[in-house]
């Protein structure tokens, strides 16, 4: 037998370089990490029982403060409603100049594009640090902030739909010559409009549960109570803040999703 | 002929008078019930200073070699959401299989469902809580923030990973099984080389939301470039703010890219 008929493994494959060399950078990352964030495992078991000990003060609520709470979390939900509704509005004419079928110009797309990501890159909580800011404390604040966090998210949504249509409804438009905005009415909303419906509830969930914490940096809403039981350590009402927050994102959770199943 | 017609019965025709009549009583409540504080005397002038301290960012700041930098505080950012998607990770997975109903269980499994509200009341606990619960523990700096993106990730990362489990292809574990392995077998040969491209696709996912909260974080005291940005926005220094906005929107941008790239490979 010839030796030199049998396949040779490369050296890359043999000694499983890219495996290994991966798991390397790998493990030096996550060293990196833990020397950049200080990690200190002995220190958080040492102090676990702190940690139990504000666990178990939370674990007997004051029920008491329920009936307090309950006017913040309807205006967090009112919050959402509008914060939503004025982002779906901005985003429509948004999505539909981003959208690859209906604008053939690329550098409108590509701009529009641009602004949209940028939009989307910023964290709820930094925008409404700045919207705080600039309109004061208050729910205007929030209302601002879930806008501009609900016009990213629900833009990029609907023109991945409108992207997404049957285009032959569109060319008869066009063949009977209809100008642009006649195409968009009679023949892109009909196709999209229960996405958009879909999608926007989705969206309107995700901000119920962003708009809870808004209020910590003054933007209205329950955050405001939660950041002032926390601040004077009353972690018996925290939790029945958590609880109550709970208990709205689950029944929204529940209605919406209901409604989206029926849309489809 | 009118008997062709398929005529819509009175519910069909007429139910969305009551919709329209629901969405509208929900905005009517909603406006009034929120109080408008309107625009402060002042919103003009501040939006036109931080549109100035957006365009003429406080370039000194970027490095000055104190770590206490943009550079240096964008990587600790990053660090936060690393080190706490990594634990998460490897938390979520026993709550995945607690959380996982097979196809053949009733819709309604002890197990299961209460895996799955666990899993709820963890997604919907504020992470920002648990951050100051943790710097309460810990002490203010960005571990509290490592821990606080480990406990929370979990909801979220439990979630996608049990509904990968109730998905997955079982046709190589029953193989396994016919062949006569054993549950440990089944485990190490079938369900994790079937399971991890998916989950580790997840997790990359959940890493893209960890950057971005591990950058607010510091809001609360949790470390990272959350702690500077909230001072710069109190003492209205715009122009740092400018810089350190740059900086997240770059940092979240070059995430969003890669984490997208190697997902398109994985899966």
């Amino acid at each position: 037998m010839d030796k030199q008929q049998l396949p040779q493994r490369p050296f890359a494959q043999k000694y499983h370089v890219k495996g290994i060399g991966g798991a390397l950078v790998f493990l030096a990352l996550l060293w990196g990490s833990s020397v950049m964030t200080g990690v200190n495992w002995g220190e958080f078991f040492t102090n676990l029982d702190q940690f139990f000990d504000l666990l178990s003060r939370m674990a007997h609520p004051a029920w008491e403060y329920t009936n307090i709470v309950i006017q913040p979390i309807l205006e967090t939900i009112q919050m959402a409603l509008i914060g939503t509704t004025i982002g779906t509005v901005i985003a429509i004419p948004f999505s539909i100049l981003a959208a690859r079928n209906l604008i053939k110009n690329s550098v409108v797309r590509g701009v529009i594009r641009f602004i949209l990501n940028l939009v989307r890159t910023l964290p709820d909580l930094l925008l409404a640090a700045l919207f705080v800011a600039v309109v004061g404390i208050g729910a205007t604040a929030g209302v601002w902030t879930l806008a501009v966090f609900s016009f990213g998210m629900i833009s990029k949504l609907f023109y991945e739909t409108i992207e997404t249509i049957d285009e032959r409804p569109l060319e008869a438009l066009r063949a009977a010559g209809a100008n642009n905005t006649q195409v968009v009415i009679f023949a892109v909303v009909p196709q999209v409009l229960n996405s958009f419906v879909s999608y926007f509830l989705y969206t309107f969930e995700i901000n119920v549960r962003a708009s809870t914490v808004l209020g910590y940096l003054g933007a209205g809403g329950i955050g405001v109570y939660l950041q002032r039981s926390l601040s004077s350590f009353r972690y018996d009402q925290t939790a029945v803040i958590v609880l109550a927050i709970l208990v709205v994102v689950i029944v929204i959770d529940a209605v919406s999703n209901n409604l989206r199943e029926r849309l489809q | 002929m009118t008997e062709n017609v398929k005529k819509q019965n009175f519910w069909a025709r007429y139910s969305w008078i009551m919709w329209a009549v629901i969405v509208l009583a929900f905005y009517v409540w909603s406006i009034n019930g929120l109080q408008f504080s309107g625009l402060q005397e002042s919103a003009a002038e501040v939006s036109k200073s931080i549109m100035h301290g957006l365009f003429h960012p406080e370039w000194s700041y970027f490095y000055d070699g104190s770590g206490e930098d943009l550079f240096s505080l964008i990587f600790q950012t990053l660090a936060i959401a690393f080190l706490g998607t990594f634990v998460s990770a490897i938390l979520s997975i026993p709550f995945a299989f607690w959380a996982a109903r097979a196809p053949r269980e009733n819709k309604f499994h002890l197990r299961s469902t209460s895996g799955k509200f666990i899993l709820v009341f963890i997604r919907t606990f504020p992470e920002l809580v648990l951050a100051i619960m943790f710097i309460k523990a810990v002490g203010p700096g960005s571990f509290a923030g490592v821990l606080a993106v480990s406990i929370h990730s979990i909801g979220m990362l439990g979630k996608l990973f049990s509904e990968a489990l109730e998905n997955m292809d079982r046709g190589s574990e029953e193989a396994i099984q016919s062949a006569g392995g054993s549950k440990a077998d089944m485990w190490v040969l079938a369900t994790m080389p079937t399971i991890m491209p998916e989950f580790l696709s997840y997790t990359l996912y959940r890493f893209e939301i960890a950057v971005r909260s591990a950058s607010i974080l510091g809001m609360v005291g949790a470390g990272g470039i959350g702690t500077p940005l909230l001072f710069a926005i109190q003492t209205r220094n715009w122009s740092r703010v400018g810089i350190i906005l740059l900086g997240i929107i770059v940092m979240v941008t070059a995430i969003d890219f890669i984490s997208g790239t190697i997902r398109k490979k994985l899966v």
